[in-house]
């Protein structure tokens, strides 16, 4: 579930507002996206994937956490945009798709491709 | 009100219902896609990536992927309809490489290996197609229900745009539901929006759905986690919390032994049947598998975690709306299905091809639904927007009584029906038939009461298509008093000769299911 809109890196794009597909986020007075309707977050990590400055965090855990993650811990640990990283997105990546070839399933099948 | 006119509508923007945007402009429609949340991000696909059942045009290669899973399914699919979404979806994948460009991985013979799709990058693409063919996209635009003319036929329908909060409508000449199964909210990744409401609506249009029996999909996911991601479970081995192997548990046909221990003690985990290299290779083909492992702290190759599985309804089951043409249209005049609202027993038979084979129809019976609304719109002349039309909504929008509120009790009502393993997994018709009745007494509370405003009646309504959605599941698998496909009946182990045949569903207030008769042409 998301769990930190960064204040330090938020640039007020809304792109998070846009793309989110359960409607989670508004925009707050100050331009930073508010989680209005977090329970209806699904834990889809999509938000991250679009948001061109690594400024959320949605935690695997399908609940919210009794206290958010601290978000200087998280920068250090190279989870803030990690998942857009893997896939390839933002300027200077290649797209994470051209890679995706997995293992094959059983020994006489074909390569997984996603 | 924001009154809007089109061609063809489309509720739904994730794969399928992108594609039917794409054909039905290329046809000459002018298009309107209404999405429940953003064209790029909504459905199961968006945020998954999934393998294509794609299949080189050689005789030999087609009839061994059509022959793969035909028992499976309890030989409920159709060749034709196999071969002729092979066809499609050979076309169309061809057409996402040439010309949306999609970075497919390339083979060590230097050709492109297109049998799978990252759900991120194919629905990004598609939707700079879809504006790109000039198709009006309403985001976080939930279509509410369907508008008919005066002999019934599907006209149009309404919505709500949840970010201005107003309603909307478009008057069109022909609609495609391409909303998606009902995976009931349970969390499963990226389905939360598929709750079924397509279905709902086609069956007030006097639609009928089909293999409503085949609808108990679960998915393996780490424990607390959404991500369904279940294909590398099969480098996995299944453990007690003694630290005993689990016997019998398994990603393909050891899922019941999972859920049957889940109900008692927790099932533990680890993928350790995979190399090294299968081991970097999994990271490369599913980024997303490894977010819950990766934040947790979890070495999956290495460390116990638990795992739980969610209910993915018929996201992942095969029925749905049941389809009358090649077109993918259905019962009713002007109004066709595509993707997973529409029924897949027609490649699927009564057991999920998974994602493949969803991803395969998704774009093929978009295609088809696109073209065929197009053709229908069109053959109306001009007459299309000026039909008088009614709104065909009744439970959650005009209950029959004195209107209340209260859709979150109706959805944990419905989710205590169908999200429990010894109910939904581990099928027997005593269980079925007092799930059915507790939901029969859902739906008629919420049939009697349930209206929300404004933005409260997207809730109400998803509320309302659940409710209807577990009744038919049940309806149907009560009436097969067999097991067949994913359906399977503990009280009725065998597979019965006489079942082989589809069953048809339909109803709302009255729920019926009758055997399916007659073949479906594919001729046009």
């Amino acid at each position: 579930m998301i769990e930190i809109v960064s204040r330090d890196r938020c640039i007020s794009c809304d792109k998070c507002i846009a793309v989110c597909p359960t409607n989670v986020f508004d925009r707050g007075e100050d331009g930073i996206p508010v989680l209005a309707r977090r329970d209806d977050c699904q834990t889809c990590f999509m938000c991250e994937a679009y948001c061109p400055v690594d400024a959320l965090f949605v935690d695997p855990r399908s609940h919210p956490l009794p206290e958010p993650p601290d978000e200087a811990a998280l920068a250090a640990g190279g989870l803030l945009g990690s998942y857009r990283e893997r896939i390839g997105w933002g300027r200077g990546r290649t797209p994470g798709a051209r890679f995706a070839v997995g293992p094959s399933l059983d020994r006489a099948g074909a390569p997984l491709t996603s | 009100m924001n009154e809007l006119t089109a061609d063809v509508l489309v509720a739904g923007g994730g794969p399928a219902g992108a594609w039917a945007a794409v054909k039905a402009a290329e046809a000459g429609a002018r298009v309107v896609l209404a999405d429940k949340g953003y064209l790029g991000t909504s459905g199961a696909t968006a945020s998954a990536g999934t393998g294509v059942w794609y299949v080189e045009p050689e005789p030999e290669a087609r009839e061994t992927a059509m022959a793969s899973r035909e028992g499976l399914g309890g030989h409920l699919a159709d060749r034709e309809w196999m071969a002729r979404v092979l066809d499609q979806t050979y076309a169309n994948m061809n057409e996402l490489a040439e010309i949306s460009k999609y970075p497919f991985p390339v083979g060590e013979d230097g050709r492109q290996i297109r049998r799978g799709l990252q759900g991120p990058e194919y629905m990004r693409r598609m939707r700079v197609r879809v504006r790109r063919a000039g198709v009006r996209v309403l985001d976080h635009s939930p279509v509410t229900e369907l508008l008919a003319d005066g002999s019934g036929a599907v006209a149009g329908a309404a919505g709500y745009h949840l970010r201005d909060d107003r309603p909307f409508s478009v008057r069109a000449g022909a609609v495609v539901l391409a909303t998606g199964g009902c995976a009931f909210l349970s969390k499963a990744l990226g389905c939360d929006v598929d709750t079924g409401d397509g279905a709902l609506f086609a069956a007030e249009a006097g639609a009928e759905l089909s293999g409503m029996e085949f609808s108990n999909a679960y998915a393996i996911a780490p424990a607390f986690t959404s991500v369904t991601k279940t294909a590398f479970y099969s480098f996995a081995t299944f453990y007690r919390s003694d630290g005993s192997v689990l016997e019998g548990a398994g990603s393909r046909r050891g899922r019941s032994v999972i859920a049957r221990t889940l109900l008692s003690e927790p099932v533990l985990c680890r993928i350790d049947r995979a190399t090294p290299e299968q081991q970097r290779a999994m990271r490369l083909a599913q980024a997303n598998f490894f977010l819950p492992f990766d934040r947790q702290g979890i070495d999956p190759f290495t460390d116990l975690f638990p795992v739980t599985l969610l209910a993915e309804g018929t996201v992942r089951g095969t029925g749905g709306i049941r389809i009358a043409g090649a077109d993918c249209s259905t019962t009713v005049p002007g109004l066709f299905a595509a993707g997973d609202a529409a029924t897949r027993e027609l490649i699927c038979g009564g057991f999920t091809g998974g994602g493949s084979h969803n991803a395969a129809w998704a774009m093929s019976s978009g295609t088809w639904a696109g073209r065929g609304a197009a053709r229908y719109a069109a053959g109306l002349g001009g007459r299309a927007a000026a039909r008088p039309v009614r709104a065909l909504g009744e439970a959650g929008v005009r209950p029959s009584g004195p209107a209340a509120g209260g859709h979150a009790e109706y959805v944990a009502a419905v989710q205590a029906e169908v999200l429990p393993y010894d109910k939904n997994l581990l099928r027997t018709g005593d269980r079925l038939g007092a799930a059915l009745a507790s939901l029969d007494g859902t739906w008629r509370e919420l049939r009697g009461t349930l209206r929300e405003d404004g933005a409260g009646v997207v809730r109400a309504r998803s509320a309302a298509a659940m409710a209807a959605h577990a009744r038919w599941m049940y309806n149907a698998a009560l009436a097969r008093t067999e097991t067949r496909g994913m359906h399977k009946r503990l009280d009725l182990p065998e597979q019965d000769p006489a079942q082989r045949r589809r069953l048809v569903t339909g109803g709302l207030d009255e729920v019926w299911t009758r055997p399916e008769t007659g073949a479906l042409a594919v001729a046009s």
